[in-house]
Order: C-alpha cells, then structure tokens, then sequence
C-alpha cells in the first residue's frame, strides 16, 4: 500500500481530496466482471472487501505462525499468542480504550451483543425492569433484549423516530424510569445510514445511573470511534465490515463493568482452575474467551484496522461523505425515486424505493449490471414498518467506491424504470 | 447468470403492467391467502369450482413483477381446467423454478410458462415465482393461510437476510 496515501495530491473530484484509484489496486475482487461489466460493489453495509494486505496477513499467519494460544512453550505457540494479542493491541488503539483488556473478541456483532445480553443483562436485569431501545436497532440488538425480557420479565421500551429517520430525543429522554437498567442504541442506522447523538444520549442515561450499549457495527468502519470520549459502557462491532475477515467481531466493554459480569459461554481458557466442587474464572478478557478463539481472523483484523489507519479514518469519512451527497443529489434528481432515510447526520447508506418497482426486481435487474446492491428490510423491519415500505434497495459506501460507481448506479436505476416503464 | 437476462421478457413485463383476472370474485368456492415474509409479497386468490373445474379464478396482492405476472399467468392457464390438471401445473412449476425439471428436454404442460425458468438460476427468486403456485394449491386444499415459511412449504428453506 502506498503510505503517503493521506498526502496524495491527486484529486478525483473537487469534493473529495482521497482518489480511490490509488488504493482499488489493493482489492482483487473489485477486478470482477459478474455477468460481464466491471463489478459496481456498493453492499458493503453488508460485509466490505479485503485488501490483499490482509489477505496476505492471513497467509503468512497460517503458513508459518500458527498453533493454539495461552496454552504450549513451543514457539509457535509463543507466535502466535503474541500475534493474537498484538491483534488485541491494535483494536484497544483503534477504538481508543483504556485498556487492552477491555477489548473481547467476539464471533461479530451480533455474537458481542448476546455476550452483553447474558453476562450483563441476565444477571443485573430482572422482572419490572425496563430496556430502552430505538426504531432504528437492527435485529441483532432487538432480539436478544426481547429473550431477556422474556426470560425475566423484563419490558422493553423503544425510541420513535421522525420522518427522515432521525431519534426522536425528548421521546427518549422521556422513556427514562426508576427501573431503566439499560440502553441499546445503533451508533449509525444500517437501513438508513442515520447517525445517531450518542455521546449526548450516554450522558443523559448515565446522569440517571444507567450504562449504554451501542451497536457500531455500521459506524466502525465510517468515522473515528472512540469509546472513551463517548463514554459508552459498551461498544460492538463486527471485523468483516471493516475490511477484516468473517467470523470475528469486538465487544467493548469498561473494565468495572466486564468484570462484575457473569461468563457467556463456560470452556477452556475462561478458567483459572476447576474441579468438579467449584470452577474460578479467569480474569477479563480471557473470563468471555471461551475455547480456542478465531486467531487467524483476529489477527487479520489487526492488519485491517492497520490498514485502515494507514488511509486515516477521517479521510475516508470525508470521500465517502463526498460520494453519499453526491450520489444522494444524483438519485433525488431523478424522477420516480424516493430517498428513505433523509436524516442530516448520514454515513455512507443510501436507501430508497422506486415508484411502482419491487426492490427485488431492482436487485437483480442492476446486478444484471454488475451492481451489487442490497434489497430486502435489511434485518431492520420495524424502521421499514415506520416508513410503510415491504423492503428498501440500499446502496452502501466504502472508501474504495468512486464517483464513477454512482454515475453506474444511477444509470442502472434509469434503465429498471426503462425496463418497467 | 444468465437467469436475470431472461427472466424479465416482455410477457413478464406485460402480465406485471397489466395483471389479468385481478381482483375479485363475486361466488368463491375456495380461496387463499400466500404470504412471503422475507420480502413482504402477499397476494389473495379466489377460485369458484364448478363441480371439479375452476369455472372462474381471481387475485389481487402486492409483489415484485415476478410474483405478479406468475399469478397472472397461472390465472390465464388454469382457468377452465380441472383440479387435477391445476395440480399438475402446480407441480410441473414447482420443479421447473428449482431446477427438478428441465422443460427443454422433458415432457411437460406449462406452454408459455417456462418463461419463468430463468428465477432457477436466481435462488433468492425462487419463491417469488412459485408464491401464487403454492396459494393455489393452499386454495384447493381448502387451506385459508399460506406463507412461503410455513413448516409445511415443500420449498422452506432458509434465504439469508442479514
């Protein structure tokens, strides 16, 4: 990768100072041709591509590093157990914790979040309590909170938004109770891209008592995360959206807060010592690393987040912000489109319907195109149900789009409203 | 990849703008409802049987062109025929959409039909062809509610969605 990239002079477009064209190289897959053109990859809200950096990272680690951790003397085990902690290291760097034992590895976000439901919410929450959570969660932070609530009785109260998708905050000042315990709360929407006031919600809740859990899965990749200035009690977020492998995720947690938890999942690794009278857990954060862990896949995430921090988060914040306005004035400029999701904090989502078109004939009719979009309710059915729509089509940005690719997917719309017209 | 090039021919295209035996019916002897929760398809159907023939057929739902130009079609093409012979179809689809049935070289009664055995090459489409086959078969089963998730969906299976 070329280093200097955050001098580069050359300059694409008069909005964005970052040209993609110096890193697209770096991606193999965006070479693709699928049915024929040039590949148009613009889902990586769903999962982003991997340089060849971290392709090459996970090579040399199981071509000559690889064995068990915390376990063996023999020196690839040393190898390794130093890479997978280096891993550590660098998430800790990159989300600016305190301490690198605040750093769990998880299977994604989705796995985080459960951890958090049973360390945290099966033990400190109880019958009458209540869950603040918003309309714009992902399924993966509604359902496990909806077991929870199951399980113990628990309620579940939830933030309503406005009409172009953004929290509506007095509402949730106003959903606060003597037995609020928790909030979850999506740091960017992954349906409409909404960036949501956390830092200011995690002050609000705290001032009454009660710890926040933010979902990052959709913001880790877009914009600097730092947990400490947030001041969130947990963060999680997933490694495949990050230019990392699949199978690998973070949850953040305030060291006071992991340690008065209970383990998630019991094995190997989590312990100190066990007889069959009494088990002691191990110390955080081997205490919610049960079994062997995901080592190749962490350490792959290392060198994405390396990566990443190589190009400078706020500079890729700043192209893909470029490209969302200038793909957002692109698509309302064009007749029968309705943008779903107009908040004025957006990161690199774009989601939105065409007049009489099914989203499912969107998607494969600009696949048909070599346009990867995704179509569907994008895991987030309450947000589609509050905008009245079955599903959305949902173009989503990495730093490696170019301006050229939002002329491609307006292009590609033009022809489905030509095809249905 | 070749299936999404084929699939959205003009008949398609032309059953989609202008669906034929849409809406309702004034004498219905069976009906159902078929619903697809992962993409939030619905449509209703209504049948009036004289004896064992579908005298008369209608539907009307909300869905992707592919879901409502196969109902429109089905309705075209079993209109008049038997319970058997629409149970016939039924199967014959069902096979064709998932790959089970090649209709260039095996025998078959689908006609214009195999329009729609492009969606074998488009997994995530499968069941939006195959939705209006599975309601009609609901519908002279005497089955109100039908969804492509149910247990008893001979095509259940799982479509990621994260």
């Amino acid at each position: 990768m070329n280093m200097n990239m955050n001098q580069t002079a050359l300059k694409s477009h008069p909005q964005s100072a970052f040209d993609p064209a110096s890193i697209r190289a770096d991606f193999p897959i965006l070479a693709l041709r699928p049915n024929g053109k040039p590949l148009v990859y613009l889902d990586n809200a769903a999962s982003s591509q991997m340089p060849q950096q971290v392709i090459d990272r996970l090579v040399r680690y199981q071509t000559s590093e690889h064995a068990n951790i915390h376990r063996a003397v023999h020196t690839l085990s040393e190898i390794a157990t130093a890479e997978y902690e280096e891993a550590r290291r660098k998430l800790a760097r990159f989300i600016n914790a305190r301490e690198e034992r605040e750093v769990i590895f998880t299977s994604g976000t989705t796995d985080a979040i459960n951890l958090a439901m049973h360390g945290f919410g099966r033990k400190f929450i109880g019958a009458g309590d209540e869950i603040i959570l918003t309309t714009l969660e992902h399924h993966s932070n509604i359902v496990p909170w909806q077991m929870l609530a199951e399980e113990k009785g628990a309620k579940i109260r939830v933030v309503p938004i406005n009409d172009a998708g953004e929290l509506l905050i007095d509402e949730y000042e106003g959903l606060f109770s003597e037995r609020t315990r928790l909030v979850g709360v999506t740091h960017v929407s992954n349906a409409l891209g909404s960036v949501n006031p956390v830092k200011r919600m995690i002050a609000f809740a705290h001032a009454r008592g009660v710890p926040v859990l933010v979902d990052g899965a959709q913001a880790a990749p877009h914009m600097q995360v730092d947990v400490q200035d947030l001041d969130c009690d947990f963060y999680a977020f997933s490694g495949h959206k990050l230019c990392g492998p699949t199978g690998i995720g973070v949850l953040y947690g305030k060291a006071a807060q992991l340690e008065r938890m209970q383990p998630y999942k019991g094995g190997g690794d989590m312990i100190l010592s066990v007889t069959f009278e009494k088990t002691t857990y191990n110390v955080i954060p081997q205490k919610f690393e049960a079994g062997t862990p995901p080592i190749a896949a962490a350490i792959g995430l290392g060198a994405a987040v390396d990566y990443l921090s190589a190009i400078g988060i706020d500079t890729i914040a700043a192209h893909e912000h470029a490209l969302l306005a200038y793909a957002a004035a692109k698509l309302a400029r064009m007749p029968g489109v309705r943008l779903i999701g107009t908040a004025a904090d957006k990161a690199a989502v774009l989601s939105f319907a065409l007049e009489g078109v099914h989203p499912h004939d969107v998607g494969t009719l600009l696949n048909q195109d070599g346009i990867a979009v995704r179509t569907g309710h994008h895991c987030a059915q309450p947000v589609m149900q509050r905008f009245k729509v079955p599903a959305t089509t949902r173009a989503s940005f990495a730093f490696y789009n170019t301006l050229a690719e939002v002329d491609a997917l307006a292009a590609g719309i033009a022809n489905v409203q030509k095809v249905f017209r | 990849m070749t299936g999404s090039n084929s699939l959205y021919q003009e008949v398609i295209l032309d059953h989609n703008r202008k669906p034929r035996n849409y809406g309702t019916l004034e004498q219905v002897s069976h009906h159902a409802n078929g619903h697809n929760p992962l993409c939030g398809d619905h449509l209703s159907l209504a049948l009036n049987l004289d004896g064992e023939r579908i005298a008369a057929i209608a539907f009307e739902g909300e869905s992707c062109a592919i879901c409502k130009a196969s109902a429109s079609m089905m309705t075209t093409n079993v209109k008049g025929k038997t319970r058997q012979e629409a149970e016939t179809l039924v199967q014959e689809f069902r096979d064709m959409a998932t790959g089970q049935l090649d209709t260039a070289k095996q025998a078959h009664h689908l006609g214009r039909l195999t329009v729609f055995a492009g969606v074998r090459d488009l997994p995530t489409r499968v069941k939006c062809a195959i939705l209006p086959w599975h309601t009609l078969h609901a519908a002279l089963h005497s089955v109100a509610d039908t969804s492509t998730e149910s247990e008893s969906d001979p095509m259940h299976a799982p479509i990621g969605d994260a």
